[in-house]
């Protein structure tokens, strides 16, 4: 972890109302994960206690500990998508990832009425097939 | 040579709409990218000269421009699923370009703030009372009593926080209202702004909506002399279903986990960095700007039956052949807009369950489809309107499955304050696969331990076992905090009452999702025809 990138991105939200959850956001996004130098150093800058900031940390999905340098794809498998199928297509995309990808399961993407619904790379994909979603999972 | 246009949409893009832009574009064609008219099936829906095509893909390019192609709809704004709808919040869907800031005013953006600035706060806040325009994002308070409070409210730091978490599944409207027609909602926490006397506001988006996160800074830049001297801000969640809960949302903003807080104090006293605060959902605020155009709040209360005034972004989801936002005045009936509107399921086979409001909302029976869309109606089925989204399931649907997942959502969204629902949740879970295995045969080696007085040192028939599931949900309605733990029994008591036989412990006679051609073996044994 580049410690010239941490501190610019903890000098750029220390003085914002509210500074943690968007200084969070931006750490995770750069290094992929918020680890224990980076939780040490924003505690410093927002006069928090390390526990606060771990606490931040294991209480939201979107902030991981480590990095785990594998492709995610993210695979809906709430309600919505349940009703259209997801449940059937689980089985082949878990094969298909493997131990190369990381198949993540997440409760609604927005796309309730076209599921099955996935995200990868930041891209939406709905109205997937058992098919389809091996191919996204393969190549992701 | 016309303009083709294409919804800029993510459900359209996750359908392919930016590579047939693409195809038009390469075909010499310029393409405008408008808003989605919310006829999801039809994505990417292509309009030319108010023509539609969909669902179109980049192969029906040239047919389409030929006038051959098999996927013409006809006229959009004639489409039965369009004409038949009462669009006041989404008047715009389909016709704008969500960030030109010409085609807002055109279309009569900012009047309503103009109007609201030259009027004394508390006459702005009596018109909203006067709507009876009630809160979209779940729990149905009025609106304007809401403001009132914070107008009353003693201080001059105040907030305006838009609750734009929408977590619950089967759910879209804030999504296209934040991606199609930005300007309204900042319109709205203008006006809100004003009617209070706030300075600050912020729209809290869940970080799976980065389209909509985009498209909001955007407009908030483009829109930031006509709200001044109010300031905007995009905060962006994290991945916590319980963060759409206000308190729990409050905390986040402010940099702590998300973690419900008891009320009082109410958030409108004491909010935001403790200071008076409006928070309210996407849906109510950009209703605003049509409530505070001259003579809006007048026609918004004639609309809608009994308390439910006004009109709803309805959201049909799940397995619904035409699904998509349908926002129409309160009342209307399920059968009406699964059946009719909604033309069935989209795998063809029957319905057999609905589920309203999301993931604690109940599961309703097709013989209760008469039921009206209204939150007392509702409430007293058991049920709930919370943010509107509608989720059909077809016969090959496994209740009990679907029961245990509403525990392990709630497990796994939990914030963890209170026991009946972080444990709660966890047992539900267990209890429900003990029932559908015939009961707990032994009791476990904790159980039998010595020093475990009080637990029980036999096993558990099934019987039991549901009547300490029927306990522990006892436990979490009326002892948890919020309503994340407090409704989570409401869909698994619908699904154990409509369709015992899910729960069964031989998985025979039980739907399922994963595989129909067994469930056709098996014989139609909830078949949605015996229930109602
Ligand atoms: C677990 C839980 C999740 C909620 N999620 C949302 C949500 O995503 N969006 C929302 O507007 N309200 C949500 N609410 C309701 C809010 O607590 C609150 O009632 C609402 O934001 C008030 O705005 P309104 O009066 O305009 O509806 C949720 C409530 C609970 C208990
Ligand atoms: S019911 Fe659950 S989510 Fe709500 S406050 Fe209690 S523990 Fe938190
Ligand atoms: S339930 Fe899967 S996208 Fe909403």
């Amino acid at each position: 972890m580049e410690t010239s990138e941490l501190d610019a991105i903890i000098a750029r939200h220390k003085d914002r109302k509210g500074a943690l959850l968007p200084m969070l956001h931006d750490v995770q996004h750069a290094f992929g994960c918020i680890d224990a130098k980076a939780e040490r150093a924003i505690a410093e800058a927002l006069n928090l206690s390390r526990a606060e900031v771990h606490g931040m940390v294991s209480f939201y999905h979107d902030f991981t500990p480590a990095h785990d340098p594998r492709p995610v794809v993210e695979l809906c498998r709430a309600e919505a998508c349940k009703a259209r199928g997801v449940e059937a297509l689980v089985p082949a995309a878990e094969a298909a990832a493997g131990e190369r990808v990381n198949l993540k399961e997440v409760y609604c993407l927005g796309l309730c009425s076209m599921g099955p619904s996935a995200r990868i790379h930041g891209k939406l994909y709905a109205g997937l097939d058992e098919a389809e979603l091996v191919k996204l999972v393969k190549t992701a | 040579m016309s303009t083709v246009r294409i919804s800029d949409d993510a459900l359209a893009a996750a359908l392919g709409a930016e590579e047939l832009v693409a195809a038009f574009e390469q075909a010499g064609y310029t393409v405008e990218r408008v808003s989605s008219w919310g006829m999801h099936w039809l994505e990417p829906l292509v309009e030319i000269d108010g023509m539609g095509f969909g669902p179109a893909k980049p192969e029906d390019v040239a047919a389409i421009l030929d006038g051959t192609s098999a996927k013409a709809i006809g006229p959009i704004a004639e489409h039965p699923f369009i004409k038949s709808q009462q669009r006041l919040t989404f008047a715009r869907a389909g016709k704008t370009r969500p960030l030109s800031l010409e085609d807002y005013q055109a279309s009569g953006g900012w009047t309503a703030l103009t109007r609201s600035r030259a009027m004394d706060r508390a006459d702005v806040v009596a018109e909203v009372i006067e709507s009876g325009l009630r809160g979209r994002g779940g729990a149905g308070f009025p609106a304007g009593i809401k403001w009132r409070t914070v107008m009353e409210a003693a201080g001059d730091e105040k907030y305006i926080v838009c609750n734009a978490d929408e977590g619950d599944s089967g759910t879209f409207a804030d999504r296209m209202l934040m991606e199609g027609d930005p300007f309204q909602l900042i319109e709205g926490m203008a006006i809100a702004a004003h009617a209070v006397g706030a300075g600050q506001g912020y729209i809290y988006v869940r970080s799976e909506y980065p389209h909509a996160i985009a498209k909001l800074e955007a407009a908030i830049a483009l829109a930031r002399q006509h709200i001044a001297p109010f300031q905007l801000e995009v905060r962006v969640g994290a991945g916590a279903y319980v963060c759409g809960e206000e308190t729990s949302l409050l905390n986040s903003l402010e940099g702590k986990r998300g973690e419900v807080r008891a009320k009082p104090p109410l958030p409108a006293l004491e909010g935001l960095f403790g200071k008076p605060t409006v928070v309210n959902n996407v849906l109510t605020l950009a209703a605003i700007p049509h409530i505070m155009a001259e003579g809006g709040s007048g026609l918004y209360a004639q609309l809608g039956i009994d308390r439910s005034k006004g009109t709803m972004p309805i959201q049909l989801a799940g397995n619904i052949k035409h699904g998509g936002l349908y926002e129409t005045a309160f009342g209307i009936s399920l059968d009406r807009l699964i059946n009719e509107i909604g033309g069935g399921t989209a795998s063809g086979r029957p319905v057999k369950a609905v589920q309203v409001g999301g993931p604690l909302g109940a599961y309703i029976p097709p013989s209760q489809f008469h039921l009206p869309f209204d939150y007392e109606a509702y409430t007293a089925a058991d049920a709930l309107i919370g943010h509107g989204g509608v989720t059909v399931f077809d016969d090959s649907a496994d209740m009990g499955a679907m029961a245990r997942f509403a525990f392990q959502f709630c497990a796994a969204e939990s914030c963890g304050k209170c026991t009946p629902c972080r444990i709660g949740s966890t047992r539900g879970v267990e209890l429900i696969d003990r029932i559908r295995t015939g009961g707990k045969v032994h009791a476990d080696a904790v159980e039998t331990l010595p020093q475990m007085h009080n637990a029980r040192k036999a096993g558990r028939t099934r019987e039991e076992e549901l009547a300490l599931l029927d306990d522990l949900m006892e436990a979490m309605q009326f002892g948890s905090l919020c309503a994340l733990g407090g409704f989570t029994p409401y869909p698994v008591r619908s699904a154990l009452k409509h369709w015992p036989e899910d729960f069964s412990s031989s998985p025979q006679t039980r739907g399922s999702l994963a595989d129909s051609s067994d469930h056709a073996a098996s014989g139609p044994g909830s078949s949605p025809g015996r229930r109602s």
